[in-house]
């Protein structure tokens, strides 16, 4: 399916879900954290779709909120896509875990809750991965503040 | 009376210290020219003092026993795998009458006598406290029990048809010929059976899974340092050397030399060279044969090689041995 | 942790727990796992990483463009050309960069080359981890030339840097061409006694049929790329999906096995180095003349964005993220590393066998720790 059949497909499914094609490499769909469970669902299960393969899953720091960034692949179909969730609460980020749709989101999100402090709710064990477990803080946001191990230039 | 023996004593305590001393360059070296690089070169011309250097080292290091450890049987293991190697050595045939006891039981007591030596690996693995060294003891122990029953079937085979246990009569009846070519096909299974059925006995080669360096570590000597682990290299070439000249004595006429039917000149140039060269030279052949196993093959798992003994080897050993005995029975083989 | 007591046939056994440690000849790097064993049957296989991470992500974030390029060849640092290369092409992606021709060819050769080295090194450490020591050695002495010919053109034979964003550092060496073709028709008499030492080898065989069996849909859920999932049919080969430098010209299979085994794993591997060595012979003699970098500008900025460019390194698809903010840093840059969506199939993999296949199916799976922690 190309972009606008897609774009078609997902806006008549999920009204509420923000489509942007142009300037983009890939369709990047925005949607709301309390969505992302059907949403998910809804991608990895239904025969348009059939996104199977999760090749990246990060997170990025705005200023305001947090943007969780799901890529999507469907190795039968071969189209891609962007899933992106907007998180506003960047004190309480909290989502729903996709780990039991595609198994590699179980280390994925386990390295974004170590690194951003997103928590995601119903996952099978969520702690620390890459740093250790008394560490304190979450590096990766932008206002982490180490004065003794980041140097400032 | 004791003087002779004290002597024979530190003969013999030479005797397996120099060829251990040999035999760990010589397996460097093997090792080395195998994966296409020189060994060691440095120490002394051609790296000759290497061992001497090293073991030099390990008597000065440290004797570290970990917190609870069970400290009498961890110091007791070394010393009984080591003395069972030593007790063996004792028997065998180098030359005509160079032989410290020859009992009339020989190879029966070569190989009860080596079979002490699992109680020094199971001991050692159990007394360093560690869950390493205890489950390499445990592979090692399953295997090393098992792998001697092979060995004694194999050498039975040879035996029924030398009619002997004791092993200069093993010697004097093979003046004819070989058993390995006397023997034919049988002889020719049974030394099959029996070389891997050493390799897998002394824990090298590709049955080396109790001390295999990429899973457990050391397996089970991880806990010893200093002379203690020298002990343990030690035992595991003297009994590298006790199979190879068990081998060389039973298949492969111990000190004679080597005849052909009726060929005079041949014959008096290979009885110009001594027997003690012509045993060492056969031993040799087998230790390099044996070396060879080591740095060619992977490792087999640990269930791999217990079925290959009790699912192939024994049955094997078996069927030979019955085959053999009908042999003898029928008197074909004179 | 403790394992709950059970009750056999009047016999009561309990689970223990093995530490296969940071440090260990085996793990191809600082790698724990805690294995969780029933005698000698693995129920449970737990991977702790992050011994070695360095924050490179975090780092990026301060690092102008050409500066990051360094710094990736620290992460897998066997296919490091490969890793840089994904840098430079989602810069020169980002402003809309042509680069010659000439780069194009030399990249993919340079490229292939060092696939080959990480492969080699691959074979020769598999064979020492199942017991046979010389492989090892042998992997190492074909590595050898390979490594001599990036230190005559590239300088280095680690960590070579020869990528910028718009081209190559300098132009090959005269002497890259004839090298090249040497080391080609030397390798091609050595591949066969690979396969003669291992696998061909019963007790290699033994080892790895049947051990570790991922199947194609767990492959995709886990997110295995590279030799790994190929061997269990996942086709996800990045070079011929989503061609990038001169791949769209060349001919080449796509190795695809159907066991999922280890020995599958193996297989995929030996037949890509044939595949690697098919796809040198076709450019080696055809490397168009030109310019060997493309016109940039001293400070590079990338325009507000986002951009995602993957490369097929030796162990599977380098994904590179950057979300672009238009100054001359990125503002995150994400690396979707192989080896981490790799390593996490183990525990899958590996229960209910062995430690001794555990040993096996992690060689298969060819892991380099600084790629996962990064």
């Amino acid at each position: 399916m190309d972009n606008q059949a897609l774009n078609d497909l997902i806006t008549d499914v999920f009204p509420t879900a923000e489509i942007i094609t142009e300037d983009t490499q890939f369709l990047n769909a925005i949607i709301h954290p309390d969505l992302l469970r059907d949403v998910a669902c809804f991608l990895k299960d239904d025969d348009r779709t059939k996104f199977d393969f999760m090749f990246c899953l990060t997170c990025v720091d705005y200023p305001e909120h947090m943007m969780m960034v799901y890529h999507l692949r469907s190795t039968g179909l071969e189209h891609e896509m962007v899933l992106k969730v907007k998180i506003e609460d960047r004190e309480r980020a909290e989502v729903e875990t996709v780990s039991d749709l595609w198994r590699t989101a179980e280390y994925l999100e386990r390295e974004v809750y170590d690194l951003f402090g997103v928590r995601f709710t119903n996952h099978p064990d969520l702690r620390r991965l890459l740093l250790t477990d008394d560490w304190e803080g979450y590096p990766l946001r932008k206002d982490y503040e180490d004065p003794v191990n980041m140097i400032s230039l | 009376m004791a003087i002779e023996w004290a002597i024979i004593g530190l003969v013999l305590i030479l005797f397996v210290a120099i060829s251990v001393i040999i035999l760990v360059y010589v397996e460097r070296k093997v090792a080395a020219f195998f994966q296409l690089r020189l060994g060691p070169m440095r120490v002394g011309k051609w790296g000759m003092l290497q061992t001497i250097a090293d073991f030099i080292k390990l008597l000065m290091k440290e004797h570290i026993i970990t917190k609870k450890a069970d400290k009498f049987l961890f110091n007791l293991a070394p010393f009984i795998i080591v003395t069972a190697s030593f007790l063996a050595i004792g028997a065998i045939p180098f030359a005509l009458g160079l032989q410290v006891m020859d009992i009339n039981i020989g190879v029966f007591y070569i190989t009860a006598v080596s079979s002490i030596g699992v109680l020094g690996i199971l001991l050692g693995g159990w007394a360093g406290n560690n869950k390493y060294s205890m489950i390499g003891a445990l592979r090692s122990g399953a295997q090393v029990v098992s792998y001697e029953l092979s060995i004694t079937l194999s050498l039975l085979a040879m035996i029924v048809l030398a009619g002997s246990l004791q092993l200069s009569e093993i010697i004097a009846s093979q003046q004819t010929g070989w058993w390995i070519f006397k023997g034919h096909i049988p002889a020719w299974i049974a030394f099959t059976v029996f070389v891997i059925a050493g390799t897998a006995e002394t824990n090298r080669g590709p049955f080396d899974l109790a001390e295999a360096e990429s899973e457990l570590t050391a397996g089970f000597h991880t806990e010893y340092s200093g002379i203690k682990f020298a002990m343990f290299f030690l035992a595991e070439y003297v009994s590298l050397f006790i199979i190879a000249a068990v081998g060389a004595t039973v298949f492969f006429g111990g000190w004679l030399p080597f005849h052909i039917g009726h060929w005079q000149v041949f014959n008096a140039v290979m009885d110009w060279i001594p027997p003690i060269v012509w045993f060492f030279g056969k031993v040799a052949a087998i230790i390099g044969l044996i070396m060879w196993f080591k740095w060619t093959f992977p490792r087999l798992r640990i269930d791999q090689l217990l079925i290959l003994e009790w699912k192939y080897l024994l049955p094997i050993n078996l069927v030979n041995l019955i085959i053999v005995s009908f042999i003898a029975l029928m008197g074909w083989y004179l | 942790m403790t394992a709950e007591v059970k009750e056999q046939r009047g016999i009561k056994t309990q689970e223990y727990f093995v530490n296969m440690g940071p440090q260990h000849p085996s793990t191809h790097g600082v790698l724990r796992l805690v294995l969780e064993l029933d005698g000698e049957i693995i129920q449970r296989v737990e991977p702790h990483i992050g011994y070695i991470h360095r924050s490179i992500e975090k780092m990026c974030e301060k690092d102008s463009y050409r500066q990051i390029v360094h710094l990736t060849d620290r992460m897998d640092y066997l296919s490091a050309n490969m890793n840089n290369e994904a840098v430079c092409l989602a810069v020169e992606s980002a402003l809309e960069i042509e680069v010659p021709d000439r780069v194009k060819v030399i990249r993919t050769i340079i490229a292939e080359l060092t696939r080959l080295a990480s492969h080699q090194l691959w074979w020769g450490v598999m064979g020492m981890d199942l017991g046979a020591l010389t492989a090892f050695l042998y992997g190492f002495r074909d590595r050898e030339m390979i490594n001599d010919i990036f230190e005559e053109t590239c300088g280095a034979r680690l960590t070579m840097n020869y990528n910028v964003p718009g081209g190559l550092m300098f132009d090959i060496h005269p002497n890259f061409q004839r090298r090249v073709k040497e080391f080609i028709a030397h390798f091609k008499t050595k591949i066969p006694e690979y396969d003669q030492l291992l696998s061909d080898n019963v007790i290699f065989r033994e080892r790895t049929e049947g051990i570790g069996i991922l199947s194609k849909e767990d492959a995709i859920s886990y997110g295995a790329t590279g030799p790994t999932g190929r061997a269990s049919g996942f086709s996800c080969d990045v070079r011929k999906h989503h061609p990038y430098s001169a791949y769209d010209r060349v001919e080449f299979k796509e190795i695809l096995m159907e066991k999922g085994d280890s020995f599958a794993r193996y297989k995929a591997r030996i037949l890509e180095m044939w595949e690697s060595l098919h796809i040198i012979e076709q450019l080696i003699d055809n490397i168009p003349e030109g310019e060997y970098q493309a016109p940039t500008k001293a400070v590079i900025k990338l325009p507000k964005g986002e951009f995602y460019q993957r490369v097929e390194t030796a162990r599977g698809e380098l994904g590179v993220y950057v979300v672009s903010e238009g100054s001359k840093s990125p503002y995150r840059l994400k690396f979707r590393s192989p080896g981490f969506s790799n390593l996490f199939t183990i525990d899958h993999m590996a229960r209910g066998y062995k430690i001794a296949d555990l040993v096996a199916m992690m060689s298969t799976i060819d892991l380099v720790i600084p790629d996962i922690d990064r």
